[in-house]
């Protein structure tokens, strides 16, 4: 049961509605059904998927579809929107008290990563020349005070315990003080992790809350959460007024539709993401990168947009096309980077592709600037035949450009062979969301890259 | 208490209880229809069990009604009960595969991070224990911060011994010990913990793997089993986690823990169906006897025990 790309599959359900100039309602109706399918398979919850598909058909019937986008396109086009839309703008800052110290609170169910994401904010905070105080409130997993410890020394971070035999109330309201006496300006409370139904422990957070006033109260939800997520969020809501959330392992392969409906039922914006088991592996939450993330696509349409925005529409969806289809010449190639500077980095455009930006390698590319203009260079110093054929480039033929372009015919080269590679990965582009899956990036450069 | 009344007991904490909302959707007297359906259906999807999965049980209920000319929904519950049990398993409860003759049973535990993979093993050990048997602990995450620590915690708790390295050792290299020892000890079971992983990481997948051929290499007929947790509040990736976990490391059967939220684990039954792994047990909370087998009929019928049934 692969998942197929949502682009993927409206784009089949539209193939034979080509060329409509409108949507009409059934068209509508059976892309709302993929669509519905795709969110419910991304674990997206039952009713905030009702809502969603009802308000994107009521936006979708009846509309124009634009000259450059197809039928399906429209319609993730108005998805995209929408969905963008109630996932919130980007806003990972924290609360600051204006009286030091700032106290986090950090809930959760168990499991979801509540001490390692202690460590990670401390990190962080540590980043940016602050001294926070971390306090180990989880006296009821065995080992739990441990851990937070082992975290605390890795990054050289005091940690606050009275052991397992003190009330965590307790122990945060002294870890409080502890940290005004020494000069603590945050203070990072580890809490047990708790079933949401359990009255006693709910209680025991509250209290916590009481006592110590914190600035944040940030859930801390496992990324592949199910239909459940809703329950979890809404009850630790409303009982703790969660200020924000912090959604952990998202560095697996699951779509995370507990994003969405945990922001849509509460309200809760998203501030980080947990991406990896290191001690930094923490990011600013993406609202937009969700969004398309849910839907199993790449974000084909921030490169249409940011293609139209710069350049002329029509030469972007041809470049789109042609590096889908793997006709792409060395003059295409030329008449892009001459467009480079304005698109924005091309590795930056690759990663906007579906299942590029898991190829390893490409996330630290640099585009070098003279280089650019050396590959220029090769390229202009070439035949129209040469740029359309590659393979006829023989070596009195290879000596000549480089003789022409001032360059070396080790340069030529490695331009032409990198150039081979890059139309080979281009062949495998529309098969390439799902072959990356489980398998091993394989690397390869760009004609550019150092 | 028992099984059974464990489960209603976890799912009587909430009145949103997956199939007590089936329960108020099969109301007397109520026809079969469309809404009827669409109902029952968005119940299905809210217990996890998977889009697809329930697409295919619902299109199977309407032939179902068609055939036997049902109109009425009431009539429908066995129906449905029948359907899901048999996708989990309609065999008796399927206990855990033991070494013949009182030779060495070695059980390996693999899983994402946070799932309960070491409170499991505690409790396993503590169930094994009782019964009169020589338990012995392997610390195989060595990853976590904190984690040998746990399980050492567990088996002071269970009163077995627990074979370690220190933090940030090789893992195979921690469960050889634990084979080695549990050898010279005459230990009836070997429980190797792992440190949690999630399944899209190759190397660390390869690492597990490395481990799973230890253990194998040593003694070819272990791992008797490979257990995945799962926690119960897990959506569709972990059908992925089934798939990926077996795919490395031979996964035999599935604990789904943390079951007395409010989270139905209805994906085991679209892994059950597609995967064919069987639930051998379910964690029912944090005490050292909250581990039960599971039997798939009892399961089916816990879920559909109504309010009104648990205040008899």
């Amino acid at each position: 049961m692969v998942f197929e790309g949502l682009a993927n599959r409206l784009q089949d359900t539209f193939n034979r509605l080509r060329g409509k100039g409108k949507l009409s309602e059934s068209d509508v109706a059976e892309a709302m059904r993929e669509v519905r399918l795709a969110l419910l398979e991304a674990d997206v919850n039952f009713k905030v998927v009702k809502d969603f598909v009802a308000k994107v058909k009521e936006r979708a019937v009846g509309q124009e579809v634009l000259q450059s986008l197809t039928p399906g396109q429209h319609v993730i086009k108005i998805v995209n929107e929408e969905l963008t839309e109630l996932m919130g703008g980007a806003q990972s800052k924290l609360a600051i008290s204006p009286k030091a110290p700032t106290v986090y609170m950090m809930v959760g169910l168990q499991g979801a990563g509540k001490t390692t994401h202690t460590g990670k904010l401390a990190r962080l905070l540590q980043k940016d020349h602050k001294k926070p105080l971390l306090v180990a409130c989880d006296i009821y997993r065995p080992a739990a005070i441990k851990q937070l410890q082992v975290l605390g020394e890795q990054l050289d971070v005091p940690v606050f315990s009275l052991g397992n035999e003190v009330s965590p109330v307790e122990i945060a309201r002294q870890a409080l003080e502890h940290a005004k006496s020494y000069g603590h300006d945050y203070v990072l409370i580890d809490t047990a992790g708790r079933l949401h139904i359990d009255e006693a422990l709910m209680d025991e957070l509250k209290q916590i809350k009481e006592t110590v006033q914190p600035n944040e109260i940030l859930l801390v939800v496992d990324a592949m959460t199910g239909q459940d997520a809703v329950n979890v969020a809404e009850s630790f809501n409303t009982q703790l007024d969660v200020t924000g959330a912090i959604l952990t392992k998202l560095d697996g392969d699951t779509r995370g539709g507990a994003a969405l409906s945990i922001r849509a039922v509460t309200g809760t914006q998203i501030k980080f993401a947990g991406t990896g088991e290191k001690i930094d592996a923490i990011e600013p939450f993406h609202p937009d990168r969700m969004a398309s993330r849910i839907l199993g696509m790449g974000d084909v349409l921030t490169l249409i947009e940011k293609a139209q925005a710069s350049i002329d529409k029509d030469k972007a969806i041809d470049l789109e096309r042609k590096m889908r289809n793997a006709d792409f010449t060395l003059d295409d190639f030329l008449d892009q980077l001459q467009q480079v500077k304005q698109l924005g980095p091309l590795d930056q455009i690759m990663g906007m592709l579906p299942g590029m930006n898991k190829v390893k390698g490409l996330q630290n590319a640099n585009v070098d600037d003279k280089q650019i203009g050396r590959i220029e260079a090769i390229i202009r110093s070439m035949t129209p035949t040469e740029r359309t054929e590659p393979g006829v480039i023989n070596s009195s033929r290879r000596k000549r450009i480089a003789a022409g372009s001032g360059t070396s015919v080790q340069e030529v080269n490695r331009l032409l062979k990198q150039f081979e590679e890059m139309q080979k990965m281009m062949k495998q582009f529309s098969g390439m969301a799902k072959k990356m899956k489980g398998k091993k990036g394989k690397g390869f450069k760009l004609p550019f890259m150092p | 208490m028992g099984f059974f009344s464990k489960i209603k007991e976890g799912l009587s904490k909430t009145r949103d209880a997956f199939l007590g909302k089936v329960e108020s959707i099969i109301t007397f007297g109520r026809k079969i229809d469309e809404e009827f359906y669409e109902e029952l259906e968005e119940a299905l999807i809210m217990a996890d069990v998977g889009v697809n999965t329930v697409m295919e049980i619902m299109d199977e209920l309407r032939v179902e009604v068609k055939k036997r000319k049902l109109s009425q929904a009431e009539e429908l519950r066995p129906v449905l009960q029948e359907k899901l049990a048999d996708l989990m398993g309609s065999e008796e409860q399927e206990g855990l595969r033991m070494a013949p003759n009182d030779q060495l049973t070695v059980i390996l535990f693999v899983g994402v991070n946070g799932v309960g993979k070491t409170t499991t093993i505690g409790k396993l050990a503590h169930k094994f224990k009782s019964e009169g048997k020589k338990v012995i602990l392997a610390a195989g995450d060595t990853f976590r911060a904190g984690a040998i620590e746990q399980l050492e915690v567990w088996g002071q708790r269970a009163g077995v011994d627990v074979i370690k390295q220190s933090a940030g050792s090789d893992p195979a290299a921690v469960i050889y010990d634990g084979l080695a020892a549990a050898r010279a000890r005459k230990a009836d079971v070997l429980l190797c913990d792992t440190a949690g992983r999630l399944q899209n990481k190759s190397n660390l997948m390869d690492e597990l793997n490395k481990v799973y051929r230890v253990i194998k290499r040593e003694l070819p007929d272990a791992p008797h089993e490979v257990l995945l947790v799962l926690d119960a509040t897990t959506g569709q990736n972990a059908l992925q986690q089934a798939k990926l976990f077996g795919a490395t490391a031979g996964v035999t059967g599935i604990v789904l823990s943390k079951l007395d939220g409010t989270a139905k684990g209805g994906i085991v039954i679209a892994i059950r169906k597609e995967l064919e792994i069987p639930v051998k047990f379910v964690g029912l909370g944090e005490k050292i006897d909250d581990l039960q087998p599971f039997v798939p009929q009892e399961f089916v019928a816990a879920l559909f025990s109504g309010e009104q049934e648990e205040h008899e």
